[in-house]
């Protein structure tokens, strides 16, 4: 009887044997790749909200601080959404009948508070705490990017662990000097790290129990 | 081959039936949540591994829903968002407050602790404090104004009563009764006196299940060096117990001297645990005892009474207040003839409160002269004394008007039922035992449209409608009419203490004397007492208190009969056996407990089960010995007969063994060794491996290095640190049928061991947290690192890395580590929706499949490191205290950085009493124990 494959076969066999390997790992470095991309991580993507809030107006064009809004960033875990009391105290004298700022006034007149949609949200159980970082020298823009340009809100950062072990294993890389924490204008100068290391000390940075599990789950 | 379906046969089985009803119980858990499919073959078994793995990897991808930040309108100026603040309240039991301080997170109460200046707290709570938030959220509560079991409005009671207001003007009130707790709010108790003005012939009446303090005296623990208690369980229960376990301690905690504690009882007391002799003794017997040691006839007595003698002045009787008036009687002559008065205790001035006892309303009910009965509070259907049969007088009330939290017992008799605001929902006032005025404030807004008592008395007084706050802060100014008074009335809240003068003398007590017993004639003698866990009826329906062991036993969920062995042995009963229970009359089936040391012939009986209306949590839990209760016998008598049934209930406790079986778990001595020889008595058995035999390589810790040391000399056993970490660290409860198989979640145990046989056998508590081994076991076999080692010492757990392999817990030898067998999280104690605002924000709240275990509070450690960086200091010392520690009464919990020369820790640890549990297994525990010193009498053989 003749035989049922040709030689050719053995090649083929071969071939897939190598190739259903080769598969699952394009398939996992896909996968992985797409995991990481700013499409699912929604980085650089803006997010809607209820009142098209301009950053890039606000704080690029009239140049108001940061803590103006964000009242608690030096004093607790939350930086602070600000009540509509604090939209009012401009929007009632300016741009008072913009049909844009109707869910501000609605808020202010019905006292429903307006939902806005979290742009940085970390999973429930990781518990970041703003005050200690800005106190540290760890500056708005290095996580949140340069606001002033921003006329919608979006993340420029992944929010992955890794990412906040970047810092957390080498702090010296991204310490600002505290008077410049909420500076949008401020560039890392040359000798980032020896001015790193100088803010290490001067800062009191206690680097040994910074990657504890326990600094930031619980 | 063995297949699939035969493996399972050996899986147990959850379904059991129970053996009083002889039904299955309903399984508590959602379907097939506990248990394999019972039919599951291969080929069903690989679909489904094969599903949920697909399930599993397709659940990682998806994307965190989005979600809404809801800033307020106008943000009050005293709210940071994610900072807690602090309010200081009063919660009450049996008529009496103990101050606290609630901490709330915009808005929300999260947490109860004690307030360190209030008299009858010191910053210290009981379980009850702390279980009161569980309480506060419970979604059973009642939640609408209810006639005749409709739902009805608060404005049509009022046009009722209203219209009865004019019948009332004509007769001055008759047929109009008044039924109230024991009460001490000043404000409370001025609207009845303008009541019983305005309606001179309305009466009021006042009944307090748990009777109230005893005999009014007030007792300074921390002046005395010899302590004799006859059957008075001052560490454990009582209005002032909080302060008598912080005195107590601050006298017992060894140095140059120790005090002496006897106690004479007849069913095991967490004073007895404490005391260095106890003995276990009848009612009668502790009767003689006591008049042996006033005439020193027997020698023993006369050995005990040359001790009391030898420190006049510096010692305290003490009669418990469930005991005979002969008791009380000996104990106040003991103490006037020792010189005690006026140095280690205190009688102040009892006023009389003006109200009538429940015995004149029963007969006025039975008499048909009651045509309005207005009852405030408590559950008198559920725990009048049973010979009154109030439940059947009740309802034949023509209208009878019920303020309670809970559609209960005495609820369901009435016509009106109006939901009652929480204490910590409402404005009121009240007083500890030594008198200090709290003024209370609320925390949140009522929950469930609760009225508080104070409405409704000034609409009975038809005055102009107003709220708790407007009707509080009118009686004080009334008081005080300066300037001042708005600085002091905000003082007050501030503190939690007031400073007013009151111009009307106040009533403090109204004790009903219990009646004298009678010489020992029959075999058995009841004794009924409140539980320590669910003390009142308020707390039926509380899950946290159910589950909460009860101390001396370890039972949960339930409660038994208590024989001593040697009776159990007479009768032919083991632990149990179900009984009928028969004392003058009446009768009840109870399962029964051994428990060893127990006086014999002593049945001891516990009240605040059998609810048949206490909500879905304490519904038929236990058995109700208020059956048992009669008016002529409330703390029961002699005359009970023990009738075998042959039907047997399990009872399920956290711990089946109290023996150390010769370990030296807890390792304890005299304190005449230890002043001889301190070092022995904390030596174990055998020594610890020196820090080198490890074949891992040594670590250095740089910063700072936390660490607990727990002191066994002052620990009372009662389990508040339990319950306070529970309420710290939202942890679930589990059931009945989850503890049975060892799966309850408790963080912080308290183990019981009895050392030495007999009646008279020692009882030692051992607090055991996870010890947060610097070597620890469980951190080498998890195959994920989720429990690593932080720089400072902490054994961390990590959730979101947990796989739930059980590795850990298996490898842990101290048993500390909880397993969340079955979303423990959403199981009916917990779903609520009102529970979610209860849960502590600043901890994960776990789900199934994840380990967890102590943390030492690290949510508070970060707390606390936070704002000392943030102000560039070092952490003071003292300055982080985990729940456990900061509810502990007697200060036996201390924390804080071995590092810090200064530090407590650091200086007990250095203590010759210091050692670690098990520390022969080189785990080298950063928890370590002050050995348990007995100050015996030499005069008296030990261990007599």
């Amino acid at each position: 009887m003749a035989q049922l494959f040709k030689r050719r076969a053995n090649a083929l066999a071969r071939l897939t044997l190598i190739a259903i390997p080769l598969l699952f790992v394009g398939a996992a470095v896909t996968l992985f790749a797409y995991a990481r991309s700013d499409f699912w991580t929604r980085v650089d993507s803006p997010v809607e909200q209820p009142v098209p809030f301009s950053h890039q107006h606000h704080v690029g064009g009239l140049g108001i601080d940061c803590r103006y809004c964000h009242t608690s960033v030096e004093k607790s875990s939350f930086a602070g959404i600000p009540p509509t009391e604090t939209c009012m105290t401009c929007h009632s004298q300016v741009w008072k009948d913009a049909p844009v700022l109707q869910p501000v006034r609605d808020s202010w007149q019905t006292g429903a508070p307006i939902k806005w949609t979290r742009v940085h949200d970390l999973p429930d159980y990781a518990y970041f705490d703003h005050s200690i970082h800005v106190k540290k020298g760890v500056g708005c823009g290095t996580c949140h990017g340069q606001v002033n340009e921003m006329p919608l809100m979006w993340k420029t950062k992944p929010l992955y662990m890794r990412w906040c072990l970047d810092c957390h294993r080498a702090p010296e890389k991204f310490l600002r000097p505290t008077s410049d924490v909420v500076r949008m204008d401020y560039r890392a100068p040359r000798d980032q790290l020896a001015l790193g290391q100088k803010l290490i000390q001067a800062n009191n940075v206690h680097t040994a129990g910074l990657t504890d599990c326990y600094t930031c789950h619980r | 081959m063995i297949g699939i379906t035969r493996v399972n046969r050996a899986l147990p089985i959850t379904n059991h039936q129970s053996p009083i009803t002889g039904a299955n119980s309903i399984d508590e858990f959602a379907q097939g949540a506990s248990e394999w499919p019972t039919d599951l073959s291969r080929r069903r078994f690989l679909q489904l591994m094969g599903a949920s793995i697909a399930l599993a990897g397709g659940a990682g991808c998806t994307r965190n829903p989005p979600e809404k930040i809801v800033p307020y309108r106008d943000q009050p100026e005293e709210i940071v968002p994610g900072k807690p603040l602090y309010f200081a309240s009063a919660l009450t039991i049996g008529g009496y407050a103990r101050g606290v301080l609630v901490e709330t997170h915009e808005g929300r109460p999260t947490k109860i602790e004690g307030n360190l200046e209030h008299p009858a707290s010191l910053g210290a709570s009981d379980v009850f404090m702390q279980a009161e938030l569980l309480t506060l959220y419970d979604p059973e509560r009642s939640n609408a104004v209810m006639k005749r079991g409709q739902i009805a409005t608060w404005d049509d009671l009022l046009g009722e009563l209203a219209i009865d207001a004019q019948k009332w003007k004509t007769n001055g009130g008759a047929g109009l009764r008044l039924l109230t707790r024991h009460e001490t709010s000043p404000t409370f108790l001025d609207q009845i006196r303008r009541l019983l003005t305005k309606y001179p012939s309305a009466e009021w009446h006042e009944y307090e299940p748990l009777g109230t303090a005893a005999a009014g005296a007030i007792y300074h623990f921390d002046k005395a060096e010899v302590v004799v208690s006859f059957g008075a369980d001052f560490l454990g229960s009582g209005p002032n117990c909080l302060r008598h376990a912080r005195d107590f301690a601050a006298a017992r905690r060894p140095g140059e001297r120790m005090n002496r504690l006897y106690v004479a009882e007849s069913t095991p007391t967490l004073t007895g645990a404490m005391a260095d002799h106890r003995f276990a003794l009848r009612p009668d017997e502790l009767e003689r005892f006591a008049q042996a040691l006033m005439s020193g006839s027997d020698p023993l007595a006369a050995k005990i009474a040359a001790d009391l003698q030898a420190h006049r002045g510096k010692s305290i009787v003490v009669a418990g207040e469930h005991e005979s008036s002969t008791l009380q009687q000996i104990a106040r002559q003991l103490n006037e003839m020792l010189g005690n008065v006026g140095s280690t205790l205190d009688y102040p001035n009892a006023v009389e409160s003006g109200a009538r006892g429940l015995r004149e309303l029963v007969d006025e009910m039975r008499g048909g002269i009651v045509d309005t009965l207005i009852i405030i509070g408590g559950n008198p259907a559920y725990d009048a004394p049973a010979d009154f049969e109030f439940a059947k007088l009740l309802s034949k009330i023509p209208r009878a008007i019920y303020l309670g939290l809970y559609q209960d017992e005495t609820a369901a008799l009435c016509q009106w039922h109006v939901p009652r605001a929480h204490e910590l929902e409402t404005w009121s006032d009240a007083r500890s035992l030594d008198g200090s005025v709290t003024i209370m404030q609320p925390m949140i807004e009522p929950l469930f449209a609760g009225r508080s008592r104070h409405e409704l008395l000034s609409a009975l007084l038809e005055e102009a409608p107003s709220s708790a706050y407007e009707i509080v802060r009118a009686f004080w100014q009334s008081q005080h009419n300066a300037l001042d008074f708005e600085m002091l009335f905000r003082k007050a809240l501030h503190d939690g203490i007031a400073d007013f003068q009151l111009s009307t003398g106040e009533s403090l007590t109204s004790a009903p004397l219990p009646p004298p017993l009678t010489s020992h004639l029959s075999p058995l003698t009841l004794l009924i007492r409140p539980s320590l866990r669910i003390i009142d009826s308020h707390f039926g329906n509380n899950a946290w208190l159910q589950e909460l062991p009860d101390p001396i036993t370890k039972i949960v969920w339930d409660n038994a009969a208590l024989l001593s062995p040697a009776t159990a042995n007479r009768l032919s009963l083991v632990s149990g056996d179900v009984v009928n229970l028969k004392f003058r009359g009446r009768m009840v089936r109870a399962p029964i407990s051994i428990l060893p040391g127990q006086a014999d012939d002593c049945v001891t009986v516990h009240l605040g089960y059998g609810r048949t209306r206490a909500g879905s949590v304490g519904n038929n839990v236990g058995f109700d010995a208020g059956i048992l209760r009669t008016s002529n016998a409330m703390w029961g008598g002699d005359g009970l007969e023990i009738e075998k049934t042959g039907v047997r209930h399990e009872l399920v406790t956290t711990q089946n063994h109290f023996g150390m079986e010769g370990r030296d778990l807890v390792r304890s001595g005299t304190f005449a060794k230890f002043r001889q020889r301190p070092r022995s008595i904390a030596r174990g058995n055998e020594p610890a491996p020196r820090e080198d035999e490890t074949l891992y390589p040594p670590v250095t810790y740089s910063g700072h290095a936390w660490a607990m040391v727990i002191d066994l000399n002052t620990c009372t056993g009662c389990g508040v640190c339990t319950i306070a970490c529970q309420a710290e660290n939202n942890i679930p409860v589990v059931g009945k049928e989850q503890v049975e198989r060892g799966r309850e979640m408790h963080w912080i145990r308290v183990d019981r061991y009895l050392e030495g046989d007999g009646p008279n056998s020692r009882t030692l508590h051992q607090p055991v947290p996870c010890m947060h081994c610097e070597n620890a076991p469980c951190e080498l076999v998890c195959p994920v690192a989720a429990t690593v080692h932080s720089s400072e010492g902490i054994n961390q757990m990590v959730y979101n890395r947990c796989v739930g392999t059980r590795y850990c817990s298996n490898n842990c030898p101290y048993k500390v580590r909880r397993f969340n067998f079955l979303e423990y999280d959403a199981n009916r104690f917990e779903q609520p929706a009102t529970r979610k605002l209860m849960r502590n924000p600043d901890v994960t709240v776990r789900s199934r499949g994840v380990m967890e275990k102590c943390t030492y509070c690290i949510q508070r450690i970060n707390a606390v490191k936070i704002e000392a960086e943030k102000a560039n200091r070092a952490i003071r010392d003292g300055e982080i205290v985990p729940a456990c520690a900061q509810a502990c009464p007697a200060n036996a919990i201390v924390f804080g950085d071995l590092h810090d020369a200064e530090s407590r820790v650091a200086k007990l640890r250095a203590s010759p009493l210091n050692y670690g549990l098990l520390d022969e297994l080189n785990t080298r525990p950063r928890t370590t124990y002050l050995a348990k010193l007995w100050n015996v009498n030499p005069d008296l053989e030990v261990g007599a």
